[in-house]
């Protein structure tokens, strides 16, 4: 740098000459503008901006102006870098934005790789029944009650009406526990639940029973010795088998949809009388003249065999503490292991059964 | 029970305009709900046929056969021609017939069920078939000699008759579920009582019958136990020709409901049980000696049944006996020694009413059922055996020739059904339809044989002899409503209180559920049975408590005897099922119940049913229960995370087995401790007990190499198994309240050489709870090596420390850097 002159003719000074700093600006300028990477705009900026660059040296020069000559030249240079380094900002604003473009075009992947890495659960369909089936009865206000599976043969017969002679205990195919003496079985039915509740509170009652029971049949396409039933039963005062159709009529339209309607056969339980089949209409052809004939769910019969049902016997409400004279229930019982069957045609009971994960994962987490 | 539909037509007098299917309908909606309706397959022209001649021709196979020429009737003949009368050609096989006989043809176009096929016009033997000439068997006939050519009695058709009318070949039969309180469905009498009343038809009941020649003694009869044989009749009938047939029709029916046609004497007491459902036996008079007994049996005794079987009695059972011992267990079947053969001419007849529960315990013990315990174990009229012995007897002389012996001996009699009273509004109330009012029950109690009385506001209703089923008020209702009809109810959905949702067991259940499928786990149910094989798989010492089962009486194979004790026995067989279906990386989980012995093997008490249980009687039951908590199970074999483009994968570990017991308590919000254990079926080195409040609560890790082996399954597999009802038990009304600072927080990297037998969670614990500042502490890396000296590990943690309320200073965290330190010298942890 020059030490300050007085006398000094700014005019003289090449640098500072008007021209010559038009100059080195456009050639700048020129330079940013040719610049079309980070790379090279570093560069540039070196070149025309830095400490080095011939606009820089020139403002340095302007120190060593004589003092009225400094504010005109100063401006003139000042302008020039102000447009330098503006341009420069620019322009390498834009070419960052060019090249963040650019990777992330770099970046693309192929999205149709697969992405299962990480192990998928599900649930099996007779858990997730049971639990849309309770959520049915929980809306209706009822209560979901259990009990155990090894079970006092006096709660799973005896408290039931099915004293120790009765003709239909042989037909329960029951699984008695070592020894006979003992006394208890693997439940047969979910009915002790209910029994176990009305023992334990007074009425109103309405629950309903999901749960595991167990007959001897040897598995096989269309048996198996472990099943799923949900059991319903209601204990109030004036009930009668009007609204044990009502709830059976609610609960199969929330299953199997809106127009599913029921029937009753007469039948014969020694927990309720009156007793009844009842029937689910075909789900599938709805009893429709024009496709019941070669419906395969109910093979041209138009209804589906449900499940059982009637007035609790009042014998059963003396057994377990209920007032038969003023109270009157009903109860129900299906099984679900059919009704996935069914729904799905699933051919093979065995599947439910043998554990292959094919069979549970396409269900997912639910229905 | 099998009833032939041609024999209800003519006992109710139904209209040929009924059809078998409208009949079946209402049958349904009166209880006796239809099976099936077997028969009327069968279509013609299925003909009579006069054989004109048969000629013998052999064939080069070895076989003769008759190439026949058949008038089956002018409208069926082919013509006359100069060397043949009218009539059409047939191969036939067999040889037991000849010119001039009579027999059953099926020309072209005739479908036999027995077959399969429709018949048609074949070359066979060098000849035009137009037709076969039929055995009993394809008939579908019974008796006889099955497999040879039907020959019908001379004179008995002509030549194109049709032989389906003829011989009943299309009669239908409906197969009705009976349930078991409609003892008197057991009938054609009780049938026909229904079908009246289901069609409003008057009824005419086949066991009016006058009972004749009552005067003197039928055959002596000594009745000891009058309450297990209340009532006892017999009468005997004499000089019945043995080699009489039974009646064709006679013999259709029986064949038709399911019995064999045997001789003469056999089937009418057949005929007689089927018709008005009273089993009755008739003894070979010349084998009896002595009066007949009704008597215990003694101990020791044994009795040698009609199906040749030889039974040791018990003293329970009933018996028939004369002089020299047992002829027949009582209700059930008879001895071989007394059975009628082909020279009986002198029957006794008896007919007997036993005590229900009697013949069916009986029936049990031996695991015999008979066409006869099935009707006395339901309940058998007990006011009609003196007619049923009366309808046997006239039958005998009818169609065996025979004569009835004056005299009868009746011992005994049942008093009449109690009545039922009850509110004459119960039967509405309780079906809940309007419709039915006094009249209506009135009429349908009437309908069912009841005498009813309207005594104000109340039905006194005294049900038929037979109605073993009508004994309270609920019982009348049933009756009431099925002949008002099932389907006149009407549909009400009843308002239930408000109700409190799912309990908190079972919404933490379902939670559990979730998390168990969240974890990446394929939830199986499996049988709960296993035996000693399933714990040798498993590795189970001798004296493990898991091999005390809770044991069947009647397991269905000799391999599972009993309960499980433990989820993995199904869950490794179901994963050994999967790798041997070709996928080796299987996560699987189950949820149940498993169950346990008691060490006093307590009796269930078995209470009356008049009354509830005393709590206390209660309490005694329960307690008598196995435990049978429920309990989660996982394993995981191979891959937990796959291999692929993005990298090799991850092996499933102990240490992800561990994390699925972790995640079920955190999800639960309780707080699970874990220590190393060594416990079959686990590899001893890699397994961890989980306790709960110092009891243990469940195991997870490695499966042991031979256990793996055992089920077939890759080498490092893992598994785990928690009692859920412990944990759920466990967990809080409330989760944690959540509890964080927004003041800064001060990170400490703190690596620490130590034994190597230092459990890592301790060290961990302890640096924990070293202070209040600490927030949390996490193992980043465990070192042994060159770097630190034999024996000892390094274990790195990053601890987080934060003050609920300020800025740390300087000098708060050197503090509690030291007091982390402090507590890790209970270890002899030295910083590295």
């Amino acid at each position: 740098m020059s030490a300050p002159n007085s006398d000094y003719d700014p005019v003289e000074v090449t640098p500072l000459r008007a021209d010559e700093v038009e100059r080195m600006r456009d050639a700048a300028l020129e330079a940013i503008a040719a610049a079309d990477s980070v790379e090279a705009l570093k560069q540039v900026k070196i070149d025309h901006v830095g400490d080095r660059s011939p606009l820089a040296l020139a403002n340095r020069e302007i120190g060593a102006l004589p003092p009225q000559a400094r504010k005109e030249v100063g401006q003139r240079v000042g302008q020039a870098r102000g447009a330098v380094n503006k341009a420069l900002a620019e322009r390498t604003a834009q070419v960052e934005a060019v090249e963040f473009e650019r990777r992330l075009a770099e970046e693309a992947v192929d999205v149709t790789v697969p992405v299962d890495m990480e192990p998928v659960g599900a649930r099996h369909p007779l858990t997730t029944i049971q639990d849309h089936v309770a959520d049915i009865f929980v809306a209706m206000g009822w209560e979901i009650a259990e009990g155990p599976e090894v079970e006092a043969e006096w709660l799973n017969f005896d408290a039931l009406n099915l004293g120790p002679d009765h003709p239909a205990r042989t037909m329960m195919d029951t699984f008695w526990v070592a020894p006979a003496e003992a006394a208890m079985v693997l439940r047969t039915h979910t009915s002790p639940v209910q029994a176990r509740t009305m023992l334990t509170r007074q009425p109103p009652i309405y629950i309903a029973c999901p749960g595991r029971v167990f007959r001897t049949d040897e598995p096989d396409a269309t048996h198996a010795p472990v099943f799923h039933q949900v059991e319903g039963l209601a204990i109030d005062e004036g009930l009668s088998m009007a609204h044990l159709k009502g709830t059976l009529d609610h609960l199969a339209t929330a299953i199997y949809g809106e127009g599913t309607t029921t029937r009753f056969r007469p039948s014969y339980f020694p927990f309720t009388e009156p007793s009844a089949e009842v029937d689910l209409l075909c789900y599938v052809c709805h009893n429709d003249p024009a496709q019941v004939a070669d419906c395969p769910t109910c093979r041209g019969e138009g209804w589906v065999e449900w499940g059982g049902c009637g007035v609790v016997n009042p014998r059963v409400l003396i057994a377990c503490g209920v007032d038969p004279e003023r109270y009157s229930g009903f109860a129900f019982g299906m099984g679900l292991d059919r009704t996935i069957t069914s729904r799905y045609d699933i051919a093979d009971l065995r599947d439910l059964w043998d554990g292959d994960i094919r069979f549970t994962e396409p269900f997912g987490i639910g229905l | 029970m099998k009833v032939p539909v041609p024999w209800l037509r003519e006992l109710v007098g139904l209209p040929d305009s009924v059809t078998t299917e409208q009949l079946a309908a209402r049958l349904t909606a009166f209880d006796l709900k239809l099976e099936e309706i077997v028969g009327g397959q069968l279509s013609g022209p299925l003909v009579v046929g006069r054989v004109l001649s048969a000629v013998p021709e052999p064939q080069k196979n070895g076989k003769t056969i008759n190439w026949c020429r058949v008038d089956v009737g002018p409208e069926h003949n082919d013509p006359a021609t100069d060397d043949l009368p009218a009539g059409r050609g047939i191969v036939c096989g067999a040889h037991n017939f000849g010119p001039g006989d009579l027999v059953v043809v099926s020309l072209p176009g005739t479908f036999l069920p027995a077959l399969g096929f429709e018949i048609s016009a074949r070359k066979t033997y060098g000849h035009v078939s137009d037709g076969m000439i039929c055995s009993t068997a394809e008939l579908g006939l019974p008796g006889g000699d099955q497999s040879g050519i039907l020959v019908l009695e001379a004179g008995s058709a002509e030549p194109g008759d049709d032989a389906i009318a003829l011989l009943g070949l299309n009669d239908e039969t409906l197969d009705l579920e009976v349930n078991p309180d409609r003892g008197y469905a057991w009938s054609l009498r009780g049938v026909g009582r229904d079908t009246a009343l289901a069609f409003d038809l008057p009824f005419r009941d086949p066991a009016d019958i006058e009972v004749t020649d009552t005067d003197g003694e039928g055959y002596p009869v000594v009745v000891e136990d009058r309450e297990a044989c209340p009532v006892f009749v017999t009468r005997r009938v004499t000089g019945i020709d043995p080699t009489r047939p039974t009646p064709e029709w006679m013999a259709r029916r029986l064949v038709q409901a399911g019995m064999r046609s045997i001789s003469l004497t056999v089937d009418i007491s057949n005929y007689v049980m089927l018709e008005l459902g009273q089993p009755n036996h008739a003894y070979d008079a010349a084998k009896l000696s002595g009066p007949i007994g009704v008597r215990r049996a003694r101990a020791g005794e044994r009795l040698t049944t009609l199906d040749d079987v030889d039974r040791v009695l018990d003293p329970a059972d009933l018996l028939i006996c004369d002089d020299e011992g047992p002829v027949g267990l009582a209700g059930i079947m008879g001895a071989a020694h007394v059975e009628i053969d082909d020279t009986t001419t002198d029957v006794v007849i008896e007919a007997a009413y036993f005590d229900r529960s009697t013949v069916a315990r009986a029936a049990r013990r031996h695991k015999l059922s008979s066409e006869a315990a099935r009707r006395f174990e339901r309940g058998v009229d007990p006011s009609l055996q003196a007619r049923a012995a009366q309808r046997v007897a006239e039958l005998l002389v009818e169609h065996g020739g025979g004569r009835i012996e004056p005299g009868i001996t009746v011992v005994g009699e049942v008093a009449p059904r109690p009545a039922v009273t009850l509110a004459a509004d119960l039967p509405r109330r309780i079906a809940g339809v309007p419709s039915i009012d006094l009249e209506a029950s009135v009429a349908a109690l009437r309908g069912n044989a009841c005498e009813v009385e309207v005594q104000g506001d109340q039905l006194v209703v005294t049900p038929p002899s037979w109605r073993f089923d009508l004994n309270d008020p609920y019982d009348v209702v049933e009756e009431v409503l099925r002949v008002v009809g099932y389907d006149q109810v009407p549909s009400v959905l009843p308002q239930a209180p408000g109700g409190r949702g799912l309990t908190r067991a079972q919404e933490l259940r379902r939670r559990v559920g979730y998390a168990l499928a969240g974890a990446g786990l394929v939830e199986v149910k499996t049988f709960p049975f296993a035996g000693e094989e399933d714990f040798d798989k498993l590795g189970l010492p001798a004296d493990d408590e898991r091999r005390r089962q809770v044991l069947l009486e009647n397991p269905l194979s000799a391999q599972e005897p009993g309960l499980t004790t433990t989820l993995l026995t199904g869950l490794l067989r179901a994963a050994g099922l999967n790798v041997g279906r070709g996928h080796e990386d299987v996560a699987l989980t189950e949820m149940g119940r498993v169950f346990r012995t008691r060490d006093d093997s307590p009796h269930a008490p078995i209470y009356g049913v008049d009354r509830r249980p005393t709590d206390d009687e209660l309490a005694v039951l329960d307690a008598a229960l196995p435990d049978q908590p429920l309990m989660a199970a996982w394993t995981m074999l191979g891959q937990r995370e796959k291999r692929g483009w993005s990298g090799p994968g991850r092996d499933a570990t102990w240490a992800d087995a561990i994390a699925v017991a972790k995640r079920l308590a955190d999800v639960l919000h309780v707080e699970l401790t874990v220590e190393a254990v060594a416990l079959a079926p686990f590899h001893p080195g890699r397994c961890a007990a989980f306790l709960l409040d110092g009891t243990v609560v469940g195991h997870a890790g490695e499966l042991h190499p031979k256990v793996l082996e055992a089920y077939g399954l890759p080498a490092r597999g893992v598994a785990g198994e928690v009692n859920l009802d412990a944990l759920i038990g466990a967990a809080p009304e409330l989760g944690p309240r959540p509890d964080f600072s927004s003041f800064p927080v001060a990170k400490e990297d703190l690596a620490f050489v130590v034994d190597a037998s230092v459990h890592a969670g301790d060290l961990q614990a302890a640096l924990a709870s070293s202070g209040p500042l600490v927030e949390s502490v996490r193992l980043f890396d465990i070192y042994a090596g060159d770097q630190v000296p034999a024996g000892k590990k390094s274990l790195a943690f990053n601890v987080r420390l934060r003050a609920a309320d300020h800025t740390l200073t300087d000098a708060e965290i050197t503090e509690a850097r030291a007091a982390a330190v402090e507590a890790a010298a209970r270890f002899d942890a030295t910083l590295r």
